[in-house]
C-alpha cells in the first residue's frame, strides 16, 4: 500500500501516515474497505437517513413552507384516515398495478419466447420489439396522447374501421384504466430482453431430454421452461411492482390525474400535496404511506412467492 | 452403433421432417412476429407522420398516413417556439456530470464490495440493496425539503450532487459483479509489485472494465435525458429547464397545437433512438446484467 512502501524519512512528518503505519495489516485493511465504499455511505446518510428523518419529524407538523412548521401531533394520520381522494388514488395505483403488472409479465414473456425463434431477421424483430421501452417518458406520454386521441387519434380509426365504437380513452373514467394499461404494456421490451436472455441460458439438452421422454410442446413449456426462468420471471414480476407503484409522467401529462380523478396515480397526488397544495407534513406522511405499502408488498412477494422459486444453483 | 450419436442428433434422425404440426407451429410464429411487430412500430410511424402534417391536417378523419403537403418546418417551428438549445445546454450539462459522478464513484464503491474484506462490508451491501429495492418516489417529498434548507432549489445542484456519492445502488450493484468476473490474480500481481489499492483500481480494474463502465454511462446518460420529476421538482427558472420540462411545458400550454407538440417529442426522440444504434451491444447487455447476474 502507499504509505507502506513510502520513504519513511518523509513519513515520519505527517501525523496521519504516521498513525496509519502503526495500524495492524488486518485494521489498516478495514479502513481502506471503508475508504473505497466511503462515497455510499456518505450518500445514505445525507440523501436517504437525512430526508427519512425530516419526513419523520415532519409527520407531527403542520408546514406550508412559509411559516414556521406547526406541531400538531397526529393530525396528519387521522386525516389519512378520512381523506376521500386519497382513498381514491390509493384505489386507482391497486387497480393498475394488479391487472398491468401480470399483464406486463405475460405479455414480455410471450414476445420473449415470439423473438427467441430461429428465424433469418429476427435481430430486426428483437429491435422493434424493444424500441418502444426507450422513448423518452415526456414524448412517449404526448404520443399516447395524440393515439388516444377521440376524434382524430388512431386507435380510434382502427376500431371504427371494424365498424367499432367511438370511446373516449381519456375522458371517460371507466375507459382510461385501460388505457394507462396498453401504454404500459406497449413499452414491456426492458423485461422482455431479460426474458429472452434467460430462454438463451436454459440448456439445450433439457429439452432434448424432455423430448426423448414424450414431452410435447405445451410440457416442454410448462415443465422446462418456467421452472427454469422462475428466478426472472420472480425479478421482473418485484420491478414491475415497483414501477407500477410509480406511475408519473404519464398520469401528469395525458390526463393530469382525470377525468374525475381516475388517474390520480399516488406518487401525483403526493407530488401535488407537496407542491400545488403546500402541505409538507400532510406529503411527508404519504411518502411514509408509500413505504410502508412497498415494504409490506415486498415481504409478501418474497415470502409467498420467492419461495416457490426454483434456483440451479443456490448461494451463486 | 446408433448411440453414439450426440442426442441432438439422435433426435433429429427420430423426427419426422416436417410434421403438419411443426409447420402450422413454424407459420403461426412467423405470423405473430409480424403482427406484433406492427403493433410495436405503428404509434412510431404515427408520431413521425402526424409531425409532419399541416395544423390543417391533423385534424381530419379519416387520418392521412402519408402526410400532404410534408411539412419540415413543423420542427423549426417547434424547437423555436422555446428556448430549446437552452433546455439541450442544461441537459448536456446535468447528464455530462451524471455521467461523470456515476462511472466514477459507483466502480470506486464497488471495487470496496467486490475485492476487498473488512469487517461490516456485508451489511453496508445489504443497505445497497435495500435502496435498490426503494423507489425514489418515497424520498422526493422529504429530499427536497433538505434541498430547499441548502438553498439549492432552482439550481442544478439537486441533480448532479447526489450521484457523486455512490452513483446509485443499481449502478454499484452492477459494477460489483462484473468486477467479480475479473481475475483476482491479476490484481494479485500489481500487488507484488507494489500497486496500492487505489492503483490495482485505477489501473487495473478501470481499464479492464470499460464494457460495463459504458453500459452504465449509457444508461445514466438516458436517465438523465428523460428524466422529469427531477427536474420539474427542483427547475424553476425557464433559463435552467431541461429539455423533459421543455417539452413537458408544451402540454400544459393550450395554444400549442398537436403537429408542433409531436414534432417537439419526435426531435427528442430521435437522438435516444440513434444512440440506440450506435451502442445496441451496450443496451442489451445492461438490461441482460440487471436481470441475470442477480
Amino acid at each position: 500500500m502507499t504509505a507502506h512502501t513510502a520513504d519513511p524519512a518523509s513519513a515520519e512528518g505527517f501525523w496521519l501516515i504516521r498513525q496509519y503505519n502503526r495500524l495492524s495489516l488486518r485494521q489498516r485493511r478495514t479502513l481502506m474497505g471503508y475508504v473505497f465504499i466511503a462515497p455510499f455511505i456518505l450518500g445514505f446518510l445525507f440523501w436517504w437517513l437525512g430526508p427519512a428523518a425530516v419526513a419523520g419529524y415532519l409527520t407531527f407538523h403542520k408546514w406550508n413552507f412559509l411559516a414556521a412548521p406547526k406541531f400538531v401531533g397526529l393530525a396528519n394520520f387521522s386525516k389519512m384516515i378520512g381523506d376521500p381522494i386519497l382513498a381514491q388514488s390509493l384505489k386507482v395505483t391497486i387497480v393498475f398495478s394488479v391487472i398491468s403488472v401480470p399483464l406486463g409479465l405475460v405479455f414480455a414473456f410471450f414476445l420473449a419466447n415470439l423473438i427467441n425463434a430461429k428465424f433469418r431477421f429476427i435481430a430486426v424483430f428483437r429491435t422493434i420489439y424493444f424500441l418502444p421501452s426507450i422513448v423518452p417518458a415526456v414524448a412517449n406520454a404526448i404520443l399516447w396522447a395524440w393515439l388516444f386521441n377521440t376524434e382524430f387519434g388512431l386507435i380510434n380509426f382502427v376500431i371504427r374501421a371494424f365498424g367499432g365504437p367511438k370511446i373516449g380513452w381519456l375522458q371517460d373514467p371507466s375507459w382510461v384504466m385501460l388505457a394507462f394499461v396498453i401504454l404500459t404494456v406497449w413499452g414491456v421490451g426492458g423485461s422482455m430482453i431479460i426474458f429472452l436472455a434467460g430462454l438463451q441460458g436454459i440448456p439445450q439438452i433439457f429439452y432434448e431430454a424432455a423430448e426423448i421422454d414424450g414431452a410435447g410442446r405445451w410440457q416442454r413449456l410448462l415443465y422446462v421452461t418456467l421452472p427454469m426462468m422462475s428466478p426472472i420471471i420472480f425479478f421482473n414480476l418485484v420491478i414491475g411492482f415497483i414501477n407500477s407503484f410509480q406511475v408519473f409522467v404519464s398520469a401528469l401529462l395525458i390526463t393530469n390525474g382525470g377525468p374525475q380523478r381516475a388517474t390520480l396515480f399516488l406518487v401525483l397526488h403526493i407530488w401535488r400535496t407537496a407542491f400545488s397544495s403546500q402541505k409538507m407534513g400532510y406529503a411527508a406522511v404519504l411518502s411514509w404511506l408509500l413505504f410502508v405499502i412497498l415494504m409490506v408488498l415486498s415481504f409478501f412477494v418474497f415470502r409467498y412467492i420467492g419461495s416457490r422459486v426454483y434456483y440451479e444453483n443456490p448461494g451463486d | 452403433m446408433g448411440f453414439s450419436q450426440k442426442p441432438a442428433e439422435f433426435i433429429e434422425s427420430r423426427r419426422k421432417p416436417t410434421s403438419y404440426g411443426d409447420m402450422l407451429f413454424h407459420w403461426l410464429t412467423v405470423f405473430l412476429l409480424v403482427l406484433f411487430a406492427v403493433v410495436m412500430v405503428t404509434p412510431f410511424i404515427w408520431l413521425l407522420s402526424s409531425s409532419l402534417k399541416t395544423q390543417i391536417n391533423i385534424f381530419q378523419y379519416p387520418p392521412q398516413l402519408i402526410p400532404d403537403p410534408i411539412v419540415p418546418e413543423n420542427y423549426i417551428y417547434a424547437l423555436t417556439y422555446k428556448p430549446f438549445g437552452t433546455y439541450f445546454r442544461n441537459t448536456l450539462i446535468v447528464a455530462g456530470l451524471n455521467v461523470l459522478a456515476v462511472v466514477f464513484t459507483s466502480s470506486f464503491c464497488a471495487y470496496g464490495f467486490a475485492r476487498l474484506r473488512f469487517p461490516g462490508r456485508d451489511f453496508w451491501f445489504g443497505i445497497v440493496m435495500a435502496t435498490l429495492f426503494l423507489p425514489y418516489a418515497v424520498l422526493l417529498v422529504p429530499s427536497f425539503i433538505v434541498f430547499s434548507r441548502l438553498g439549492w432549489v432552482d439550481t442544478f445542484l439537486p441533480l448532479v450532487v447526489p450521484p457523486f456519492f455512490g452513483g446509485g445502488a443499481f449502478n454499484i450493484f452492477l459494477m460489483r459483479q462484473f468486477f467479480r468476473t475479473i481475475p483476482e490474480e491479476i490484481a494479485d500481481a500489481a500487488r507484488i509489485d507494489g500497486c496500492s489499492e487505489f492503483g490495482v483500481y485505477w489501473r487495473i480494474m478501470l481499464p479492464l472494465s470499460k464494457p460495463a463502465l459504458i453500459t452504465i454511462g449509457i444508461f445514466t446518460f438516458l436517465f438523465a435525458w428523460n428524466d422529469l420529476i427531477g427536474p420539474i421538482t427542483y427547475l424553476r427558472s425557464p433559463d435552467n429547464f431541461t429539455i423533459a420540462v421543455g417539452l413537458a411545458s408544451f402540454r400544459s400550454q393550450t395554444d400549442i397545437s398537436w403537429d408542433l407538440q409531436l414534432a417537439a417529442s419526435t426531435a427528442v426522440t430521435l437522438p435516444v433512438i440513434v444512440l440506440f444504434f450506435l451502442a445496441q451491444r451496450y443496451f442489451i447487455q445492461g438490461v441482460v446484467m440487471t436481470g441475470l447476474k442477480g
